[in-house]
């Protein structure tokens, strides 16, 4: 028996030290925080494994999360110093301190300026000029989809380019009134996609100095649109009423059940409609609605960011270099139908996947609004604590909506809010 | 075979004597207690004693960032911002409105869901303390909403609430026109307050029946060969014998109450506008749901609402101790 025990201790002493010692070079491993509207978390990793089948001494965990944990609990671990390496995020110059610069990493800091050099400014502190802190790998305008069907159905005339959002209102209301659809006009519950419309009503939200300053003319002009259309129907209540504080609540569901005549939102939802409409119904992108001042939407959209928290600046900066090069991104935008803000890809053209025409035309039709936004929607999304500006609207007119107060008290309330959330944030040791 | 499974418990007994023979002979039999309530007081002082310290100083500091060391002291200032009001009766005369909000909806919440909750528990456990038919399935039945996640439990209220949902289905089926149930203040409200209660009566519900089957028997035989009506005995045996049950339940039922926010957040998000939003959605809200993380100000509604709950104990304590002595 005492040979075999020896050697029975002698293997597992051996498979233990094994262990424990593990492989001779073990893959450094990065985790990226990643959030999807559509496919997007698929395609990125499969485009990962490639890249780690290039680089077998990188290895990247993708940590798929709801998007409600990229704006809630993502800052709070940054905050704590305990964030990811990478992230997928929408706040681009909310977290801008928490960002690993990455021009002294980088092979060719000069392509990364001249392919995304009209957004790298959005992930920018104050008075940085020339970080690199990020790849705009989704480019995305708030804008408005409808039900055309029911328009045919309804034997409306779809508002031409130029129209109103009055004219658009009487159409949709006209569609709903004659086939009985519980929401004639939807727009997400968001204080980003109230920007635009406001906008084009001549809102500016900065003031000479370049401070934020909300409400003026333009502002009230569709804030009191906004109120009037819940009250006589055009807006459902469930959208902006049902919910408190800054919580964002869409109505993409409700359109592809074809409960919506005109929805507004934005370009993020197309690649989400070819899959759960696809051509039940045509949905179609149309036009900006127009006010006195311009017809615009809101740019926005996603980016990836390393943080300067990473361990491993280095290896981070090679899965960023990958993913930003023009065939990943080409790709990367042709799988998802997201448009790409790559301005060579963006010259180029992107050859969407998709056998829905309904799809190709929407993205074509947001490519046709990227020209036509207003500077003043581009200074609002460059705009650090553009969120705070938003929450603050879309909480006290949610309030306004469902008659807890006034349009006049939620016009004095808005500035208060954000001049104490400026403050907070201004405060240092 | 019994005894063979009682075995690792004996070693482990027989392992633990020595050395709390030894502690014993070191700080005498009289401090023993000590040392076995310490686990429970390291755990206890760890994750209760320790961050109350922490969320205080954070109520005292200002500013976004979350390590102490960078927060500067800004004294009682976030207690002034939350408390500073031209009406406290009219939430909009105050600077900080939403606390107030948060307040008030609360009362309303807590005083309706905690009358709801202990009357209707003390029904059900009169009910099924009875022999009826089925009444171990009937005893599950009112168990069992306590096993679900809030979470589930509001989703699936939702769904039922909803424009397109089985209640507005079943509401048209007979003719009447659909309610849009947590788009209307009061209606939010009120299902708000159904719904907490439904999911969390049977916990109150057993406890009750417990103690309601710790009545002796002979009380209400006497009571019955005597003649007395239901009424009065109910009055007079269950009640009087029930209070020291019906107190535990109250002060529960008033803290789990206070407290709320997962059930009432997932079924209506606070809203409509802030009509249910109560106090601990507000504190979640202010420290993490806006770009810039407040959580000075949101420590300090956390203390102000950890002193109502003192006072809320320490007046159960009160009334517990007062009815003791009789």
């Amino acid at each position: 028996m005492k040979p075999y025990w020896a050697i029975s201790m002698g293997a597992t002493t051996a498979l233990a030290l094994l262990a424990f010692a593990g492989p001779a070079s073990a893959a450094t491993e990065l985790r990226m925080m990643w959030y999807s509207d559509g496919n997007e978390g698929e395609v990125v990793r499969d485009l990962l494994d490639r890249f780690e089948k290039q680089n077998p001494d990188i290895k990247v965990v993708v940590d798929n999360v709801a998007y409600k944990a990229i704006l809630e609990s993502l800052p709070v671990q940054l905050a704590a110093g305990q964030g990811p390496d990478m992230a997928r995020i929408t706040d681009l110059g909310g977290l801008s301190k928490y960002y690993l610069d990455l021009t002294p990493h980088v092979a060719d800091p000069e392509y990364w300026r001249k392919s995304f050099g009209p957004y790298l400014d959005w992930y920018r502190k104050p008075g940085d000029t020339t970080g690199i802190y990020g790849i705009q790998n989704q480019l995305t305008l708030t804008g408005p989809f409808i039900n055309k069907t029911l328009f045919e159905q309804a034997g409306v005339a779809i508002p031409k380019e130029g129209a109103t959002w009055d004219e658009w209102a009487a159409a949709a209301n006209a569609v709903a009134k004659k086939l009985k659809i519980p929401f004639p006009i939807a727009i997400d519950r968001s204080g980003h996609r109230f920007a635009g419309p406001a906008i084009s009503m001549g809102a500016k939200f900065f003031n000479d100095k370049g401070e934020p300053a909300v409400v003026d003319e333009g502002f009230k002009a569709m804030a009191s649109r906004i109120k009037k259309w819940h009250d006589d129907g055009t807006m459902g209540k469930e959208l902006w009423g049902s919910v408190s504080g800054s919580a964002y609540k869409g109505a993409n569901e409700e359109f592809a059940n074809a409960q919506v005549v005109m929805y507004f939102s934005g370009s993020w939802q197309i690649s989400q409609f070819a899959k759960q409409i696809g051509d039940a119904f045509d949905w179609v992108a149309v036009p900006q609605p127009c006010g006195p001042a311009a017809c615009t939407g809101m740019p926005g959209g996603a980016g990836t960011v390393a943080f300067s928290s990473t361990k491993h600046p280095k290896e981070v900066a090679k899965v960023m270099e990958y993913l930003a090069s023009e065939p990943v991104i080409t790709e990367f935008s042709a799988r998802t139908l997201i448009l790409p803000a790559h301005v060579g890809v963006a010259k180029k053209g992107v050859d969407f996947k998709t056998d829905i025409k309904l799809a190709k035309d929407a993205l074509s039709a947001f490519t046709g609004h990227i020209g036509k936004l207003s500077p003043i929607a581009f200074k609002l999304q460059g705009y650090a604590y553009n969120r705070v500006l938003f929450n603050a609207i879309i909480s006290r007119l949610g309030q306004v909506v469902v008659g807890e107060m006034s349009l006049d008290d939620a016009y004095a309330r808005i500035p208060q809010d954000i001049e104490a959330q400026l403050a907070e944030q201004a405060r240092k040791k | 075979m019994e005894s063979l499974l009682q075995l690792p418990w004996a070693i482990a007994m027989r392992a633990l004597e020595y050395p709390m023979r030894g502690i014993q002979r070191l700080i005498g039999e009289r401090r023993m207690p000590y040392v076995f309530v310490l686990p429970n007081l390291l755990i206890f002082g760890t994750f209760v004693v320790v961050p109350l310290f922490i969320n205080f100083f954070y109520s005292v500091t200002g500013g976004t960032s979350l390590f102490p060391d960078q927060r500067p002291f800004v004294g009682a200032e976030q207690y002034g911002y939350l408390l500073d009001c031209e009406d406290y009766l009219k939430p909009f005369s105050c600077r900080e409105d939403q606390f107030w909000r948060g307040i008030y909806n609360t009362i309303t919440f807590v005083s309706f869901q905690v009358t709801a909750m202990v009357a209707l528990s003390l029904l059900t456990a009169i009910v099924l303390n009875r022999r009826i038919a089925a009444r171990g399935f009937f005893r599950s039945v009112f168990f069992y909403p306590v096993l679900l996640s809030p979470v589930v439990v509001a989703l699936v209220w939702k769904w039922i609430l909803q424009r397109e949902g089985v209640l507005n289905a079943f509401l048209t089926a007979l003719g009447g026109d659909g309610i849009v149930f947590l788009a209307e203040p009061q209606w939010a409200m009120f299902w708000a307050i159904f719904v907490s209660t439904w999911a969390h009566m049977g916990f109150y519900t057993l406890i009750l029946l417990a103690g309601l089957q710790s009545i002796p028997r002979d009380l209400y035989e006497a009571a019955e060969m005597d003649g007395t009506s239901h009424w009065r005995t109910f009055r007079r045996i269950t009640l009087p014998l029930l209070w020291p049950t019906m107190l535990v339940v109250l002060v529960l039922s008033l803290i789990k109450s206070v407290q709320t926010f997962d059930e009432v957040f997932v079924l209506t998000g606070g809203g409509p506008g802030t009509a249910t939003q109560l106090i601990v959605q507000y504190i979640y809200s202010t420290a993490f749901a806006t770009q810039v993380h407040n959580f000075g100000l949101a420590a300090a509604a956390a203390i102000v609402l950890g002193s109502v709950l003192l006072v809320l104990t320490l007046l159960q304590m009160r009334l517990g101790s007062g009815k003791d002595k009789d």
